[in-house]
């Protein structure tokens, strides 16, 4: 089968896997949902008729196999149940909230590339030189601060300090900057130091050493003919941390009120809401594996030795 | 002489085990390395206070004084009060206790999960070996602090739930890097000379694979270590973790963050701890790979 075909069927037992998690992860809760679902509609516990009937209702009476299959037959069909606490259909509230995560991501993505990248080329390219000192022991510290304190001590810092940047509230640019510095600074740590090191490597190929024999200056050498290499390793790298920030953004959402599906799934966790956890699940795995994919594509893209000689599909993570 | 230079040059062959022939030079080295040498003060400083917590703390963390409640620093409190006047320090240093032993107790866990089953599976092959890569495949292909938000949130707040979620989710990486190693150690000769006698697999597996790949997974050890503080942090901030009273970093910051104007302080301290601690473990487990496998540097 041609790479691409075996990647994409490869989805398909990757995705229920998901399912099969996100459903037992609910299973394991403890008490009776019905329980919580009968006190949560009608603000006292269901006497026993009233239980059992809640029981039949939400189809918990049936065998654990049966119950999952049935939704997994409606998962499939882009129906994830109804919230424990709205009532709205889960669906539907995790796809109205997933553009504000993605723009969030995606902000965060750019800035940890815009910021990463171009630092560790520049650490690599000067090597052992004081920016390259200063590169690494930076990384290494966004690395080791935790993103949501960092995330306040921005909000302390340019929102109660300084008062140059609101910290919550609707509209306009300003808002995204501090949410998607907290959540895009480690990550541009990360980046520098992959950066740096890919091209560490690259630059001790031959042509290279060619490149420089022409007579090449030795910016066109950095910036063109190595970095073009180095990338393959970066690239791959910024799709994982797409996918990371995607996850992750979940704290940061939440500390700056952010309207999207991180902030929603806490919600659902504190609430007890056990379909909205199984449904986050279920979606963050399969936008999760999509980016991967993606990345896998590209990678291809940019490597043509992938597809022609591995018999396996490459590890992610 | 001439034994221990052959001995050399095999472990040169095996760079791997280079450094374990050769117990005097690594150390040598590790204290030449600055990065792991300073990686090296911090973690043992933060030992130091994980054991002697009661002993250092200036007062006792839990004593409230409502008549100094957000006291700035002083000499009679080092790091100010909190909402509560307790002495911020003195929680700091008991919350060292909880979040560094929960953070080596998770460490520990994982570690031993994930060179069981990493062990296993690279040495049966087959079947067995392809059941257990699809489910650590799956496990890899979901972000883990999700995975351990929605487990820890299902089963309900407290210590040892959160632990064990954490332990469900991040045995993974273990598993795959040491299946990896055992892969490769498999067709070394020596592996297959031991086989060859009618070694038992266990035995092969204790006596000459596991000190084979020991290296690298000592090295992603002391870079879990890092992770495993952060997103213990992250999970109890979320309130997942111990309840009040307790003074634990991450909870310590989820209580801050209700006086943000008023006394950021509270903000300042447990955070500069977890990313001191956590620099600490990465700065040893860099300098450790510096020194294990210059290679990769």
């Amino acid at each position: 089968m041609p790479y691409v075909a075996r990647r994409v069927a490869y989805l398909i037992p990757t995705w229920l896997a998901i399912t099969l998690l996100a459903f037992f992860i609910a299973q394991l809760a403890p008490g009776d949902p019905a329980s919580v679902y009968f006190e949560r509609l009608n603000g006292r516990p269901p006497g026993r008729i009233e239980l059992a009937r809640t029981r039949h209702q939400l189809g918990l009476d049936q065998p654990v196999v049966e119950r999952y299959l049935r939704w997994l037959g409606h998962a499939v069909q882009g129906n994830l149940g109804r919230s424990y606490s709205s009532g709205l259909p889960v669906t539907h509230e995790l796809l109205s909230r997933f553009p504000a995560t993605l723009e969030l991501a995606t902000t965060a993505t750019l800035l940890a590339v815009l910021l990463g990248v171009p630092l560790g080329v520049i650490a690599a390219s000067r090597r052992n030189s004081l920016i390259d000192h200063v590169t690494r022991g930076a990384s290494l510290i966004a690395a080791s601060a935790p993103g949501f304190w960092v995330a306040y001590m921005l909000i302390i810092l340019f929102s109660v300090k300084l008062r140059l940047l609101p910290s919550f509230g609707t509209g306009g640019v300003n808002l995204l900057i501090l949410p998607a510095l907290a959540l895009g600074l480690g990550e541009a740590g990360l980046l520098a130091r992959l950066a740096r090191s890919s091209m560490l490597e690259v630059l001790r190929e031959e042509y290279v050493t060619t490149a420089r024999a022409k007579g090449l200056p030795e910016w066109r050498v950095t910036w063109q003919h190595a970095l073009r290499n180095a990338l393959i390793a970066v690239v791959t790298q910024v799709g994982l941390v797409f996918g990371f920030l995607l996850a992750y953004s979940a704290i940061v959402e939440v500390i700056f009120v952010w309207p999207g599906i991180g902030a929603l799934a806490v919600n659902a966790i504190n609430q007890r809401d056990y379909p909205m956890i199984e449904g986050f699940v279920v979606f963050a795995g399969t936008v999760f594996i999509l980016v991967n994919l993606a990345v896998d594509l590209i990678y291809m893209a940019l490597d043509p030795r992938i597809s022609l000689g591995s018999q396996t599909v490459p590890a992610v993570g | 002489m001439a034994e221990k230079s052959a001995l050399t040059a095999e472990a040169q062959r095996l760079p791997l085990a280079a450094a374990l022939v050769e117990r005097n030079a690594l150390r040598r080295r590790l204290v030449a390395d600055p990065t792991a040498l300073a990686g090296l003060f911090i973690v043992a400083m933060v030992v130091v206070v994980t054991v002697a917590a009661p002993l250092l703390a200036p007062h006792d963390p839990n004593a409230q004084d409502v008549l100094n409640q957000f006291r700035p620093p002083s000499a009679h409190h080092l790091l100010g009060t909190d909402e509560f006047g307790r002495d911020e320090l003195s929680r700091i240093i008991a919350g060292t206790r909880i979040s560094v032993l929960t953070s080596l107790a998770v460490g520990a866990a994982i570690l031993a999960i994930g060179v069981l089953v990493g062990t296993v599976s690279g040495l049966a092959g087959g079947l067995l070996d392809g059941t257990i890569m699809r489910v650590v495949d799956v496990l890899l292909a979901f972000p883990s602090l999700l995975l351990a938000l929605a487990v820890a949130g299902t089963l309900g707040p407290g210590l040892f739930h959160l632990a064990l979620a954490m332990t469900a989710v991040w045995w993974v990486d273990y598993a795959r890097l040491v299946r990896g190693l055992v892969l490769g150690v498999k067709e070394q000769q020596y592996v297959e000379s031991a086989r060859a006698l009618g070694m038992s697999g266990r035995r092969l597996a204790l006596r000459h694979i596991l000190p084979n790949i020991a290296p690298p997974v000592i090295v992603l050890a002391t870079l879990q270590t890092a992770r495993l503080l952060l997103a213990l942090a992250a999970l109890s901030f979320l309130g997942l973790g111990v309840g009040p009273p307790t003074a634990e970093w991450g909870a310590m910051l989820n209580d801050g963050k209700n006086f943000l104007d008023t006394a950021p302080q509270l903000m300042l301290y447990p955070g500069l701890a977890i990313t001191i601690t956590a620099l600490g473990f990465n700065l040893l487990g860099e300098g450790l790979r510096d020194v294990l496998d210059p290679g990769l540097r």
